[in-house]
């Protein structure tokens, strides 16, 4: 029984709900997958946004790779948030499509390729919140 | 007697920035301007629709009703996203539709801070923001436009171009809160927000308010009232229907299409009858996407529209003549009644030097993230 007041030890959580970190095993990204549509949506689900089903919605992990389907170049934003950075909406291979930041590229339009592959990676980030807990969250990088 | 509804009083204040006057002083002044424009007062309204946004749990409409009249007649507030204001003159339009009501007051206010709208991440851990992408404003349409240019090769400079055209139509609209001239290397050149949207192809965060009074034929008759009066042929709200990228990247194409599509049906006609079109210009990518969503060319040319100069004052479908949200200014609540104001205004032939001619029917377009997308379509009557 824990003391009130005491608050618990940090751990180490996903930056998003859909962003698992088991206490065994590696960190995923959680999808769910309808069984009577077959529509692969991110984060877990008990019903279908796209066909409406009730049962059938079971839970995946989400491949971690994908295409790069759309991007745009962040050069202004909110104070305390770097810029340039490249905000991307990768479609995950298998179904999903995840909105992050595209790292390993300059953010330079030209350089940036509408369909190019990529990894998508989970690694710990230097914010931690107020009560200290550690975050991980996913990025994209070029796949050669 | 037909159970039509007309637009028969409407005004908008001119935009700008109000720091020292409240949201309901503002939309105050919309309201009476409004009922003065139809001679009528606040004692013949039978209820009041009131959109805004920022303030939403405030109850702005019984506080615009302090300071115009306590007449005790039932108020509604409403907020949803940029689609507020035209959400507010929708349920006006309904409750007379449905024979509730003969005469109603809709009101759209807002007042904005500066700054960059949206963002991503809640209030539990940390935030996503510049993490995980971005949702600021300016990114989601920039995301938007990209998916134009990944699908057509729709080029930074068309983008451009709808600025330029923007602008240039705000200086003929006394009431937009800029009136000048942007020239293409200008809006190409100036800084960088969220490629391709640059700071001068970005809609302008300002305070505003505009009103509408609403009436059946038989009371716009007995008031005799009809001379002035617009009849609001269809009024379409939908929100997004479920599309695989939705969540991660807002859909504003596929909730602008659904409304698009409901209204010309509502109206009985298609986009080649329309005169004048006031669209949610909030960033220049959008008003590019628009124009295909709204069915005023094919999908894929949408470049060749602003490239031609078809939207222009002038030219074969004139979008956004009062400036637009990029250079009239974009006050969320009010916005969606601004464009019924500006609508009007042209098939009453009563727009001055920015004046359709001809005008005879207009459309007027919001759509807000979440989304919202409201479709108006308005005849002379």
């Amino acid at each position: 029984m824990s003391a009130a007041g005491v608050k618990p030890a940090p751990t180490t959580k996903g930056a998003v709900p859909f962003l698992k970190v088991p206490k065994e095993g590696e960190p995923y990204l959680a999808g769910s997958k309808c069984g009577k549509c077959g529509e692969v949506a991110v984060g877990t689900r008990e019903t279908c946004g796209r066909c409406g089903a009730r049962q059938g919605v079971e839970p995946v992990k989400l491949a971690s790779t994908g295409k790069l389907y759309n991007f745009t170049v962040v050069h202004r934003n909110f104070p305390g948030v770097p810029v340039p950075f490249i905000s991307a909406i990768v479609d995950v291979d298998g179904g999903g499509t995840l909105k992050g930041n595209l790292l390993g590229v300059d953010p330079d339009p030209a350089k940036i390729k509408f369909d190019m592959p990529v990894n998508i990676v989970i690694r710990p980030v230097p914010q931690k919140d107020k009560d200290g807990n550690s975050y991980l969250a996913y990025f994209f990088e070029p796949r050669n | 007697m037909s159970n039509d509804v007309y637009v028969v009083g409407t005004d908008m204040i001119k935009f700008g920035r109000f720091p020292e006057r409240s949201v309901p002083e503002l939309g105050a002044q919309a309201a009476l301007m409004a009922l003065d424009d139809c001679g009528l007062t606040i004692h013949d309204m039978q209820a009041l629709y009131s959109g805004n946004l920022f303030e939403a749990s405030a109850g702005v409409g019984q506080r615009i009703l302090r300071e115009i009249g306590q007449t005790g007649i039932p108020v509604v507030n409403t907020a949803n996203a940029c689609a507020t204001g035209a959400t507010a003159f929708r349920e006006g339009w309904m409750a007379i539709k449905a024979g509730i009501y003969d005469v109603v007051l809709c009101v759209g206010s807002e007042q904005m801070g500066s700054g960059l709208l949206g963002g991503g991440g809640g209030s539990k851990g940390i935030p996503t923001e510049g993490l995980l992408g971005s949702g600021t404003m300016p990114s989601v349409f920039a995301h938007v436009g990209l998916e134009h240019t990944r699908q057509y090769g729709t080029t930074f400079e068309q983008f451009a171009k709808v600025s330029v055209k923007n602008h240039h139509h705000s200086t003929l609209n006394p009431k937009a809160m800029y009136q000048k001239e942007t020239p293409l290397e200008e809006v190409m050149g100036a800084e960088m927000i969220s490629y391709p949207n640059t700071k001068l192809m970005c809609s302008v965060n300002v305070d505003g308010s505009a009103a509408a009074v609403l009436c059946s034929e038989k009371k716009a008759r007995e008031l005799g009232l009809m001379g002035r009066a617009v009849k609001v042929r269809a009024s379409a709200l939908t929100s997004d229907p479920y599309t695989p990228r939705n969540i991660a990247m807002m859909d504003f194409n596929a909730v602008t299409r659904l409304a698009a599509k409901t209204a010309y049906e509502m109206a009985g006609l298609g986009p080649d009858e329309v005169d004048l079109i006031e669209l949610h210009d909030c960033f220049a990518t959008a008003e590019l996407v628009h124009y295909e969503n709204l069915g005023l060319c094919k999908d894929g040319e949408a470049g060749r529209l602003i490239d031609t100069g078809e939207t222009q004052l002038g030219g074969r479908i004139p979008v956004n003549v009062s400036g637009g949200l990029l250079s009239k200014g974009h006050p969320l609540g009010a916005t969606g009644i601004a464009n019924i104001y500006e609508v009007t205004t042209h098939l009453r032939g009563e727009a001055g030097n920015r004046q359709v001619d001809g005008a005879r029917i207009g459309l007027t377009h919001v759509v807000g993230a979440g989304s919202a997308c409201a479709v108006h379509i308005l005849e002379k009557a």
